[in-house]
């Protein structure tokens, strides 16, 4: 046993120059990578890399054909960080958007982005999940109060709002760019 | 520097070492050899000169290892004082890894730790090849990826295959645990498999695991296991903060990028007072409002900074473990761990250990990397078709990793706007790409459940 020990050190000491010192990817690349890859996009998405080689920062253009934001325009940025996918990206929302789980800030309340993420899930499972979000806004936990609470006691208006917001407008006091495709 | 050895001073390890017994591992052979080698030759990484790795350093060198090296990237807070014994109160501010490796040299006789104030991943294979076990005693879940992926980029293989030696090593692996180490120290013959050995602490929790790259469960297999973040919904924290550390994220995750307090784009740095004191008061202020108590200046800490609070004695004892890992894999003495013990002392003691399995399509460990052959001036659209028709793939998209180990797009299908861009690569050579012999290819494809690994193996002349 002790020879094997030996020899081993042997071997140490004389050659640090293993053959290839040929970076590799990391898990977290190598797992981002596979997802980019089998991206099963729905027609209503459309993805945008800046850089083809940084796959870890892109954008996710959401244009709903139904439902309050259809015709709409809705951009995302993902950040995603060497501890994915132990770890969520990060997802902001670039467009100004009137919207119960979005706030002003671009901030998103979808529970796989935090408190309900799982290394399982995938860079797709949050596209969904974005894309959900503009077919069934949530006002049971919202971001943007005011609009949840529209949303709760007047549909029509909530509606209306939306248009508006959508076509570049005034919502109370907060102004909202145009957005429609 | 004490230079010398007290009288007796390896009694206790010459009786464990130089004598066989009813528990030491069959394979285990009596000499007085080992303690020569665990003395002169065996190298030990400690990842870590914090809490555990200061528990580490010292009983490392008090059991007779003298080739120690130990990295860490951080320097000394007051807030360590308490149970990172080898720093004072002077060496606040001086970097872990120096002040620690003094303090061992100076206070054992004859031990030689050797410092690097560096991160880890400041280093290459060449380095942590060098190191006959690792050890570490790490806060971070992404540091302890780093070092596994880099030991197991460290194992050989033969043209794809498992070494033919490796094959032998896991047939017997799977059959008894009497063969073990027989294949172990096979494996340590063939020179490519490091053990890494593995502590973690939280408060009164601990582990400890023994990984053996390639043959056992590895941080990537069982990545499940390790506690999520807790992240509160942002809707609580916008609307319905119930606890202090709700209004604690407010501040953080919403105020702070609205109100940019120390300017445009600065991040919060948990480590500046006046930071903190900005997150606090903002904090304290929506309590207030929600008539929530408890938000205090060590809180906001603790919250920014992800701070569990750490307990000196779980430290001491799952590092004891560590360190008595690492003695018998340099030893053969008595059958290692296997392969994961879990420790909670919150009330009581109690442990438990067993055996983690590995995973069958871990994208870390489960990876033999696979050879391509192809000439220089062969295209790219040539390896693609290789793959569709070698490999059956469908769609595979095909990256790389430059010299600065940043990724490569050469051709990835399914995202038009990237489609678009790598399409010029399929006519280029693979010269023209400047894809040199080795160089690592990732391609991923919806039949196989992870990206998967080649090395390209180029040659200038035209075979037969």
């Amino acid at each position: 046993m002790i020879k094997l020990f030996s020899l081993k050190q042997q071997k140490k000491d004389e050659v640090p120059g293993r053959a290839g010192n040929q970076k590799k990817a990391s898990a977290a690349q190598l797992r981002i990578t596979k997802d980019i890859n089998e991206l099963n996009l729905p027609k209503t998405c459309q993805m945008e890399f800046p850089d083809p080689d940084d796959l870890l920062n892109f954008k996710l253009i959401i244009s709903p054909d139904e439902g309050f934001y259809r015709g709409g325009k809705f951009s995302f940025s993902f950040k995603v960080g060497p501890g994915y996918p132990h770890e969520p990206p990060k997802v902001k929302c670039e467009t100004q958007v009137y919207h119960p789980n979005i706030d002003l800030e671009g901030n998103v309340c979808l529970n796989i982005l935090r408190e309900d993420w799982k290394p399982v899930l995938t860079i797709n499972s949050i596209i969904y999940g974005l894309q959900y979000l503009f077919l069934e806004p949530n006002p049971e936990d919202p971001l943007n109060k005011e609009a949840a609470e529209v949303l709760q006691t007047n549909r029509r208006l909530f509606e209306t709002n939306v248009q508006k917001s959508m076509r570049g407008g005034y919502i109370g006091s907060v102004f909202f760019e145009r957005c429609l495709k | 520097m004490s230079t010398t050895n007290w009288n007796g001073r390896w009694f206790h390890l010459r009786k464990v070492l130089e004598r066989g017994g009813p528990l030491a591992h069959p394979d285990f052979q009596a000499s007085n050899e080992t303690l020569n080698f665990l003395l002169d030759n065996c190298k030990i990484l400690v990842v870590g000169a914090g809490g555990l790795g200061c528990e580490l350093l010292k009983n490392l060198a008090l059991m007779g290892f003298r080739q120690i090296h130990v990295i860490d990237m951080d320097t000394i807070d007051v807030s360590n004082l308490n149970r990172q014994f080898l720093f004072r109160h002077v060496d606040v501010g001086k970097p872990k890894a120096e002040v620690a490796a003094n303090f061992i040299n100076e206070r054992i006789p004859l031990a030689n730790v050797t410092p690097y104030y560096a991160k880890i991943q400041d280093y290459d294979q060449d380095f942590y090849s060098g190191f006959h076990i690792v050890v570490c005693g790490l806060d971070s879940i992404i540091a302890r990826r780093w070092i596994n992926g880099m030991l197991i980029s460290l194992l050989t293989y033969e043209e794809g295959e498992l070494d033919p030696s490796r094959i032998s090593c896991q047939q017997m692996y799977s059959h008894a645990d009497h063969f073990v180490l027989t294949a172990f120290s096979f494996a340590l013959l063939c020179g490519s498999i490091i053990p890494l050995v593995d502590g973690g602490t939280e408060g009164f929790k601990g582990n400890v695991r023994v990984i053996l790259p390639g043959m056992n469960a590895c941080i990537e297999c069982t990545l499940d296991l390790f506690p999520p973040q807790i992240n509160f919904p942002l809707c609580t924290i916008a609307h319905t903060p119930r606890l202090p550390e709700h209004c604690i994220e407010y501040a953080r995750l919403l105020q702070w990028p609205k109100e940019n307090p120390f300017g445009e784009e600065v991040a919060i740095d948990g480590d500046d007072p006046n930071h903190i004191s900005w997150i606090y008061e903002k904090a304290l202020q929506r309590a207030n409002e929600y008539g929530i108590l408890g938000v205090t200046y060590r809180l906001a800490q603790g919250v920014v900074k992800h701070i569990i609070p750490a307990v000196a004695s779980t430290n001491a004892v799952v590092a004891a473990a560590c360190a008595l890992e690492v003695f018998k894999l340099a030893s053969t003495c008595a059958p290692k761990l296997d392969n994961y013990m879990v420790f909670n002392d919150t009330d009581g003691i109690y442990t438990y250990t067993y055996a983690a399995e590995r995973n069958e399509s871990c994208v870390a460990c489960s990876q033999i990397p696979k050879d391509l052959f192809f000439h220089e001036n062969a295209r790219l659209s040539e390896v693609m078709e290789h793959l569709s028709t070698t490999y059956q793939m469908k769609s595979p998209g095909v990256t790389t990793t430059d010299k600065q180990g940043r990724n490569r797009t050469l051709y990835l299908p399914n995202v038009s706007s990237i489609e678009e861009r790598t399409r010029p690569n399929l006519k280029k050579t693979l010269k023209e790409l400047e894809l040199k012999d080795g160089a690592q290819l990732i391609v991923a494809d919806v039949t196989s459940p992870n990206a998967i690994e080649f090395h390209l193996k180029l040659h200038a002349q035209m075979d037969t």
